[in-house]
């Protein structure tokens, strides 16, 4: 595993600037290990996609990185992470701050029960970053339409996001979720509870959210990694066994495991 | 890397890439013997069985579109990944290089019907007999070497279609010299030249099938690797 994971380095080095460092990452739900000395790093201003097994720790992996696991009970984690090579599990660091900078969207979309505009307005006004109506209204207004959503709600901004479609849903989602201006957008799963259709609006969402932020998205469709991201991480077990460009892990993967996998051996 | 077919959690997926692998090879066996007969037939001048060879290379067509179809649905159903992937696209290539080969069979029997009933001379084709003996030992290695997917040898068979190339070249200036004899030879000379580069153009498509078999079996490309080797000397 050593020599892969050097290997990696210098894979992931060719894509420019790392935001996101994990070394050693180690995780554990009470006795349970499910996160095995991971290392790996994330490439600003791009799409890396997270796959494996259900149970593989793709997902406890991805909510180290806005420290939702804290909100666990008997989970710890080990090793460091670092965004912007600054440790984000320092004492110093408020989670409520670092989840500002990284945002979540969900599996299930979780809308709150309020209208779509409280929807979105929610987080900068908690995080002070917005002052008075207007620049509310301007902000509720360019988060909806760098989600894609804004044609279709702009009349009905008062009704409750709840009321929407699940695609719809999900994009009121991301657009709460880059409402707060974040860094990096960690998606779990955000189109497994979607069809085709609301798919296809999502994946073209995230391939131009790119361009402003960093991405790490867990799928289990491995069509969707392949069409997605620029570069591809397979766990299993709690191990990361391989991570490189994507194209290379979908054609031609080094790792035996990594090759059971993608081609329907292993599950 | 690459798997044996048989460990799918889709056991039909297995199923379905044991049938591409044994249509390539089905395939590969009627273009050996397409290849082999139209040679014996021109060399006989026999117009009969030449056109049983440019009926029989309809089949050939038909196995290739076999192949092509079986290919597409797998990839529309299964979205196949890695060596699966490879290997789909793989069969893809052969079936059309083999093909291919079909069609020089054919070709040389369009020679054949060329030529009235006359015999031709030993003197004329025993180079010619030689080249088919080496295109049809170089065909039956590529395929070995796709079918078998052990790629030991491919680097050498690849390389051995030069002797190929160079036979060819040395049948030119062999006929040419018959050609400058006697005016008379021009008309069988030229079929027996024309059939000549048939061959060394189905050496080609037997070169582009190890290459086929070499991506498969690791994902990189052959011939590049070849120039890489040539230019560092």
């Amino acid at each position: 595993m050593e020599a892969v994971a050097k290997d990696i380095s210098v894979a992931t080095d060719a894509f420019g600037g790392n935001k996101i460092e994990a070394t050693n990452v180690q995780v554990y739900y009470g006795d349970a290990h499910a996160i095995k000395d991971v290392s790996v790093k994330i490439s600003e201003r791009s799409v890396t996609s997270f796959i494996g097994p259900s149970g593989c720790g793709k997902s406890t992996f991805l909510r180290c990185i806005n420290r939702m696991n804290d909100t666990i009970d008997g989970c710890r984690v080990d090793g460091t992470i670092t965004l912007d090579n600054e440790d984000i599990y320092d004492k110093r660091v408020d989670p409520v701050q670092l989840r500002a900078r990284v945002g979540m969207v969900f599996q299930k979309p979780n809308p709150f029960p309020k209208s779509i505009y409280d929807n979105v307005a929610y987080g900068p006004r908690i995080h002070g970053m917005v002052r008075g109506k207007d620049e509310t209204d301007e902000l509720v207004q360019s988060s909806l339409k760098r989600a894609g959503l804004w044609e279709e709600v702009k009349d009905r901004l008062l009704e409750p996001g709840t009321g929407l479609s699940g695609g719809q849903q999900q994009r009121l989602c991301i657009a709460r979720a880059i409402a707060t201006r974040p860094e990096v957008l960690l998606m779990d799963e955000p189109c497994s509870a979607l069809d085709p259709i609301a798919t296809a609006i999502i994946e073209e969402l995230i391939d131009e959210l790119r361009e402003n932020f960093t991405i790490c998205i867990v799928t289990h469709s491995m069509q969707q990694a392949a069409r997605v991201s620029q570069k591809t991480a397979f766990f299993h077990l709690g191990k990361l066994i391989e991570e490189g460009p994507t194209e290379e892990i979908f054609t031609n993967p080094r790792d035996k495991k990594t090759q059971d996998y993608i081609t329907g051996r292993i599950g | 890397m690459s798997n044996t077919p048989s460990d799918h959690i889709v056991s039909s997926y297995d199923d379905e890439i044991m049938q591409l692998a044994a249509s390539i090879a089905e395939m590969g066996g009627a273009v050996e013997t397409a290849i082999s007969d139209a040679v014996d037939a021109l060399l006989k001048v026999d117009h009969a069985t030449a056109r049983e060879i440019l009926a029989a290379d309809a089949k050939i067509d038909d196995m290739q579109r076999d192949v092509d179809d079986m290919a597409v649905s797998m990839i529309a159903r299964r979205q196949p990944m890695a060596a699966d992937l490879r290997m789909i696209i793989a069969s893809i290539h052969v079936a059309n290089d083999l093909e291919r080969v079909g069609d020089m069979a054919k070709t040389i029997c369009r020679r054949t019907l060329q030529l009235d009933g006359a015999r031709l001379s030993p003197k004329f084709y025993n180079g010619l007999r030689h080249m088919t003996d080496l295109t049809l030992r170089q065909l039956k290695d590529a395929i070995d070497v796709y079918t078998s997917r052990d790629i030991t040898n491919a680097i050498a068979v690849c390389e051995r279609d030069a002797e190929i190339d160079a036979l060819y070249v040395s049948l030119f200036r062999e006929l040419l010299t018959y050609m400058m004899e006697d005016p008379r030879n021009i008309t069988q000379c030229t079929h027996l030249l024309l059939a000549g580069k048939s061959l060394e153009r189905a050496g080609d498509h037997a070169t582009n099938i190890v290459e086929a078999a070499y991506y498969l079996k690791t994902g990189k490309n052959l011939a590049v690797l070849l120039d890489e080797q040539r230019s560092k000397g």
